[in-house]
């Protein structure tokens, strides 16, 4: 029983971080229809930057505040570089700037900080948790961090002028246009944010998978299937969704025989194709029915 | 004598000055011009395909004319991005209805007034004072605007879920939270049936009169048309028939010809 609690609580801890991912692959994916592969690279950059400043010895949380204001600048400049200028661009050439973005993100990480892997602080340290075997304290900051990070968005996007804005402008362009919204620039913020929630991902999880350029990868990938179970279409479906995916991962490594570690990836792409082919509308999401 | 006789002379609120719009080879708009007069409700009517919605369109900034101009207030309003029409006092609804179909009705009309009021991500994110005073007031005059629609039952309701008739309340709503100087409506009167159009007709002219504003009516329920606007301008294939009372117009011998055709044809 102690060992199932144990998986359980460490999935909610890694499915914090899917949720993250999921969150953000969502958030593009609501305001310009497409799905940013590169967003585990963004998150990975940023990840990297938090580390060069506590190389330079700036503290933690300092390097962790710095680290998601360039991420959120880093992300709309993204968004007004590549993506602005495709926006009415045919699917395959979006395609083809997120795999452009992907490899240029790698390889430049790869180009300035080399592809050894590294140590990566926890501000939490990794004692046992209250005193309890059953979760570390960087696990339980992990959860910490992802439960106040959502909180802050369920605030921001229900209650404030723009987060009001943004989804208005996700739901219906034309229609916010005319009430006055520059849906361009909410597309924009979207890219933002999306990097900076990435960042938090990246620089949680880089004390467990170590900083690297090709860490977030797997990350990356239990994201997108926690997105996909959860729905594209509903944040708080991809929310739900990356904790299912931790936990469903932990317990299936632990319980499921010959699955053990080397198999958990598999099992994420097998989710996301079961997924499509039983409800492609996910959990939360919304069936999308085309006027024709 | 009405307000919109007095204000006639003065310069008009909204100028279309000789308008085309050409779609490939087609054109659907060639050299529409007329004038709209503060406190005045113009009804545009013509046949299906007369270039109603086009010039609507034109109006919202949604297409750009081949040529001409319309002015607002004596400025042209060709030269701005759509998302700045609402600031300038121009709102509209659409003919099938576009709201935010996953939102509320009072977020959908919370957003209506966005063009009025102003923030940024920072002072919204921190939550600071003053950013909450304009909520408060925004939060006042979106329940203001609910009770004057008598949309307050459905308040938290989500939009997808109600009925036609309400949904177009609803997106009446969203226009006047941006306390427009002028109302564009599409077809309002499309798709309800007799007792509504009435009420409809009735709450129409109550928002010229009790909020001041101009309203610009493309409707084909033409004893709506003829009821309650001022003014009428009538469309057929692109161009200007006829221009004048509902009386002038109901009689004008080309108006007749384009909705009932003539004996020679």
């Amino acid at each position: 029983m102690e060992l199932f609690t144990n998986q359980v609580l460490a999935g909610i801890a890694t499915g914090a971080i899917y949720a993250c991912m999921a969150l953000a692959v969502v958030m593009i994916y609501q305001a310009i229809d497409h799905l940013n592969f590169a967003q585990g690279e963004m998150a990975m950059f940023s990840t990297f930057i938090s580390w060069q400043l506590m190389q330079w010895g700036v503290p933690y949380w300092g390097a962790f505040i710095i680290a998601l204001v360039l991420s959120f600048v880093g992300g709309i400049a993204i968004e007004r570089i590549l993506f602005k200028p495709l926006a009415k661009a045919p699917i395959l050439t979006n395609v083809a700037g997120f795999i452009a973005l992907y490899a240029i993100i790698n390889s430049s990480a790869g180009l300035i900080w080399d592809f050894t892997i590294k140590q990566y602080p926890t501000p939490f340290g990794s004692s046992p948790f209250l005193g309890s075997q059953l979760i570390s304290t960087h696990q339980a900051g992990m959860i910490g961090v992802t439960v106040l990070l959502l909180i802050a968005l369920y605030f921001f996007f229900q209650y404030t002028r723009i987060g009001l804005a943004m989804r208005a402008a996700a739901s219906v362009p034309e229609s916010a246009r005319l009430v006055g919204i520059n849906t361009s620039w909410m597309i924009a913020l979207g890219w933002g944010m999306a990097s900076a929630i990435g960042a938090i991902a990246g620089m949680l999880i880089a004390p467990v998978v170590f900083l690297e350029p090709n860490m977030m990868g797997g990350v990356l990938i239990y994201g997108f299937a926690a997105a996909v179970l959860g729905g594209l279409t509903s944040p708080f479906g991809a929310v739900v969704g990356g904790f299912l995916v931790g936990i469903f991962e932990n317990l299936a490594g632990t319980y499921i025989p010959g699955v053990g570690n080397e198999l958990k990836l598999p099992i994420a792409l097998a989710l996301i194709i079961s997924v499509l082919v039983v409800k492609p509308a996910g959990l939360f999401g919304r069936h999308i029915v085309k006027r024709v | 004598m009405t307000q919109a006789q007095l204000a006639q002379g003065i310069s008009p609120l909204l100028a279309v000055r000789d308008v085309s719009v050409v779609f490939g080879g087609i054109v659907a708009l060639n050299g529409v011009s007329f004038d709209m007069h503060k406190g005045q409700i113009l009804g545009l009517i013509g046949p299906n395909g007369a270039g109603k919605t086009t010039l609507f369109n034109c109006l919202s900034r949604l297409y750009q004319p081949s040529s001409g101009d319309i002015l607002m207030d004596g400025a042209s309003i060709l030269t701005r991005p759509p998302h700045r029409i609402a600031e300038i006092g121009i709102g509209r609804t659409f003919q099938n209805v576009a709201l935010f179909p996953n939102l509320s009705v009072m977020d959908n009309v919370r957003v209506g007034t966005h063009a009025r009021t102003s923030s940024d991500i920072i002072s919204d994110s921190l939550r600071l004072a003053w950013i909450r005073r304009s909520e408060s007031s925004i939060n006042k005059k979106v329940h203001e605007i609910l009770a004057y629609l008598d949309l307050e039952d459905v308040a938290h309701t989500t939009v997808s879920g109600l009925p036609f008739g309400t949904q177009k309340r609803v997106e009446l709503a969203r226009a006047l939270a941006a306390d427009p100087k002028i109302l564009l409506l599409d077809e309002p009167a499309g798709g309800l049936n007799h007792e509504e159009v009435h009420v409809l007709g009735d709450l129409i002219r109550r928002i010229r009169d009790e909020r001041g504003m101009t309203v610009l009516l493309v409707e084909h329920h033409m004893g709506l048309v003829m009821s309650i606007a001022d003014h009428v301008v009538a469309l057929n294939f692109g161009k200007k028939l006829a221009e004048g009372t509902p009386a002038q117009v109901q009689v004008n011998p080309d108006v007749i010809t384009a909705y009932l055709g003539s004996k020679d044809q």
